[in-house]
């Protein structure tokens, strides 16, 4: 399964060239350009048949991970976070480090050494390490060198009714759907773009958009779920099966309102169930997109994911379906015209 | 200058919160349509007026858009709960009167909370009078912006009333439309949108004027009132020439080319340092390979509350140096 293999395939920030070649390796025969640029961004066109404005949908290719920044002399390696981790969520995870993936174990003082105010704060990274099995500096360092990225070692499953754990849903999930969008027959043209370095401040987006200068933006994402017992409903951005979620607003964009309610009128014409994007911290590649140049309309499209931004979070499969599917019917509904 | 207040009323009693333009957008096309060359809306839906001329390409940017609070959520009750859009304080909004686009009006309040101090935007609710939810569903969706509802106000000094900030950037921008005489420059008159969210309207719509010279109309702070924070603005002392904000250090030749024209017309004027916030010139000034920018203020009390207040004279005296301006033939 594509989801399956995108999302055990590592791509920290800055680092996503295994999900880059392995998307590339899946959409070439579908498309009719495609190209990195010299970020690292990969911009695919698909021609359509008719005019259109130009349509961008973007997906992020990079995840959250860490990076290492000291090999200690006993071999422990200490590391610095990429992208925003809560750090709390870190001791005692696997990870696998640098391109030959070394295995190791995140681990801290344990709890018996602890001092009493210790106990009750999160672990910072200064009392974290990796441990890599390595009994000293020079043995470390034949395996580990310092800047190689660290990604969390977690695989891909199914359980319970239609739910997936994975690592990197966020925003593999976005990748899937493009590339299933990509893979189908659509009458518009489409620039299908899969960014680089989104989870540290939305790099890739906006060199992207310079180049294409799209009309409309379409972001696709894997969101925070906060469906959990003991929040509060107005405080819980989605929820899980709830269908689609469709951003109002957020920390880097106000989406447009005709597109919104285009999506919302679809949702429900089709009988898709969808929710809005309840909480509006946080911000995604359409920040970039609609600033680009003279400025674009655009919206975010997320399946729900809870425990977002860890080494496990946790989907719906059929909002997963259901996302893709309003994603094509929003594609279909802009060859229409009117949205400009 | 006879102040023209009604006008002014109009613009601020328009709903525009950041996002949701529409309306003001139409009320100041319909205000300017016969006084300039060209009129465009882009995709953000910046209004861009222009008026040719074969001079230097001038820029001057007001915002259209206002702070506002935007529904998240609506219970079982009918109550609402919201988030900001733009920099909405919980303690200036707490029992303010709200009004969405359809008319629906309702009333901020707050969760019982000992300590006012922890009192946060997520603790509090909107009142609009409905008794369940279905009944304040048929008003108010999720996603739905309101703004502060407050009276206009003036008497023989001061106006007193909600968005000044920046509807009379706007108001400024509109008068000076009327009463400027022709002028050899080509007048790019934005009216921008949100503003109030990271100067993004300004970003796309200088990108696609690509100007030699930038200008934004908007508020400014005051250190005049009992104890206030530290600053040498104060109305009445007349129309504000910025130096820097957060956002911008003024280019020099424009502070030294809006302080000439004050000067050669005996137009009040002070010096703005603001401490604090920043304004549509922020991102005018770093457009494409940059932009000399620079800011003519109105001294305003209360900024982002539900009545702000200005001196009439220092508007006055800012569409004053706004023509001016756009009258000279400029050599930077």
């Amino acid at each position: 399964m594509l989801l399956k293999r995108l999302t055990e395939t590592n791509g920290i920030s800055g680092n996503e060239k295994a999900v880059r070649n392995l998307i590339i390796e899946e959409i070439k025969d579908y498309v009719d350009d495609i190209k990195v640029d010299k970020i690292g961004n990969v911009i695919a066109y698909k021609k359509g048949s008719i005019e259109s404005p130009r349509v961008m949908v973007a997906a992020h290719m990079d995840e959250v991970g860490l990076i290492v920044s000291k090999i200690e002399k006993s071999g422990l390696i200490r590391f610095m976070p990429v992208g925003g981790l809560d750090k709390r969520v870190l001791v005692s995870k696997p990870v696998v480090i640098g391109e030959d993936k070394i295995p190791g174990v995140i681990g801290a003082k344990p709890i018996h050494l602890q001092k009493g105010p210790e106990r009750s704060k999160a672990l910072s990274y200064q009392q974290l390490y990796i441990d890599i099995g390595a009994s000293s500096e020079e043995q470390a360092k034949s395996n580990v060198k310092i800047g190689d990225y660290i990604a969390f070692d977690s695989k891909y499953v199914e359980f319970g009714k239609d739910l997936v754990k994975a690592k990197a849903l966020d925003d593999r999930v976005g990748c899937s759907m493009l590339i299933d969008l990509l893979k189908s027959e659509t009458n518009i043209s489409i620039y299908g773009v899969f960014t680089v370095m989104e989870e540290v401040g939305l790099v890739g987006a906006g060199p992207a958009a310079f180049e294409i200068d799209p009309d409309i933006g379409i972001v696709l994402e894997g969101t925070t779920c906060s469906d959990v017992p003991d929040v509060d409903n107005h405080l819980t951005a989605t929820k899980l099966g709830a269908g689609p979620a469709v951003s109002l607003m957020d920390r880097t964009t106000i989406f447009n309102k005709k597109l919104r309610n285009t999506i919302v009128n679809l949702a429900e014409e089709n009988d898709i169930p969808y929710q809005f994007r309840r909480t509006t911290f946080g911000g995604n590649d359409s920040g970039k997109i609609h600033l680009a140049k003279e400025g674009a309309i655009t919206a975010t499209l997320s399946v729900p994911c809870r425990y977002i931004h860890s080494p496990i979070s946790v989907m719906n499969k059929n909002d997963y379906k259901n996302t893709g599917k309003l994603l094509k019917l929003l594609i279909a509904e802009i060859e229409k015209g009117g949205l400009m | 200058m006879e102040f023209n207040g009604k006008l002014l009323k109009k613009l601020v009693d328009t709903y525009s919160p950041s996002g949701n333009e529409e309306r003001i957008k139409d009320v100041i096309t319909e205000e300017i349509k016969g006084l300039v060359d060209e009129i465009k809306v882009d995709a953000l839906g910046n209004l861009i007026a222009r008026k040719k001329g074969n001079g230097k390409k001038i820029m001057i940017a007001g915002h259209m858009d206002q702070i506002g609070l935007m529904i998240t959520d609506i219970d079982d009750k009918g109550f609402l709960r919201f988030t900001n859009v733009g920099g909405i304080s919980p303690h200036i909004s707490l029992n303010q009167r709200v009004i969405f686009e359809n008319g629906t009006v309702g009333i901020i309040h707050v969760e019982h909370i000992e300590d006012m101090s922890k009192m946060k935007l997520d603790k509090m609710f909107i009142d609009i009078g409905a008794t369940n939810k279905d009944e304040a569903e048929k008003k108010v969706n999720i996603g739905d912006v309101c703004v502060y509802h407050t009276e206009y106000y003036e008497n023989e000094n001061r106006v007193m009333t909600k968005c000044l900030d920046d509807r009379v950037g706007c108001f400024i921008m509109i008068e000076a439309l009327k009463k400027m005489q022709d002028t050899d420059n080509d007048v790019y008159m934005v009216f921008t949108v949100q503003e109030e969210v990271g100067l993004r309207g300004a970003k796309t719509s200088a990108y696609g004027i690509n100007p030699d010279i930038g200008i934004a109309i908007d508020v400014t702070g005051t250190g005049d009132t009992p104890k206030a924070r530290r600053m040498a603005v104060s109305l009445d002392k007349g129309t504000a020439i910025k130096v820097k904000d957060r956002s911008i250090m003024v280019h020099p030749k424009v502070k030294k080319l809006m302080a000439d024209v004050a000067k050669e017309n005996n137009i009040k004027h002070q010096f703005e340092v603001l401490e604090y916030g920043g304004t549509d010139s922020g991102a005018i000034h770093l457009t494409r390979e940059g932009v000399p920018s620079g800011v003519i203020s109105i001294p305003t009390r209360y900024i982002h509350s539900s009545s702000e207040v200005a001196s009439k004279e220092d508007i006055n005296n800012s569409i004053e140096l706004l023509i001016k301006i756009i009258e000279k033939n400029i050599e930077l």
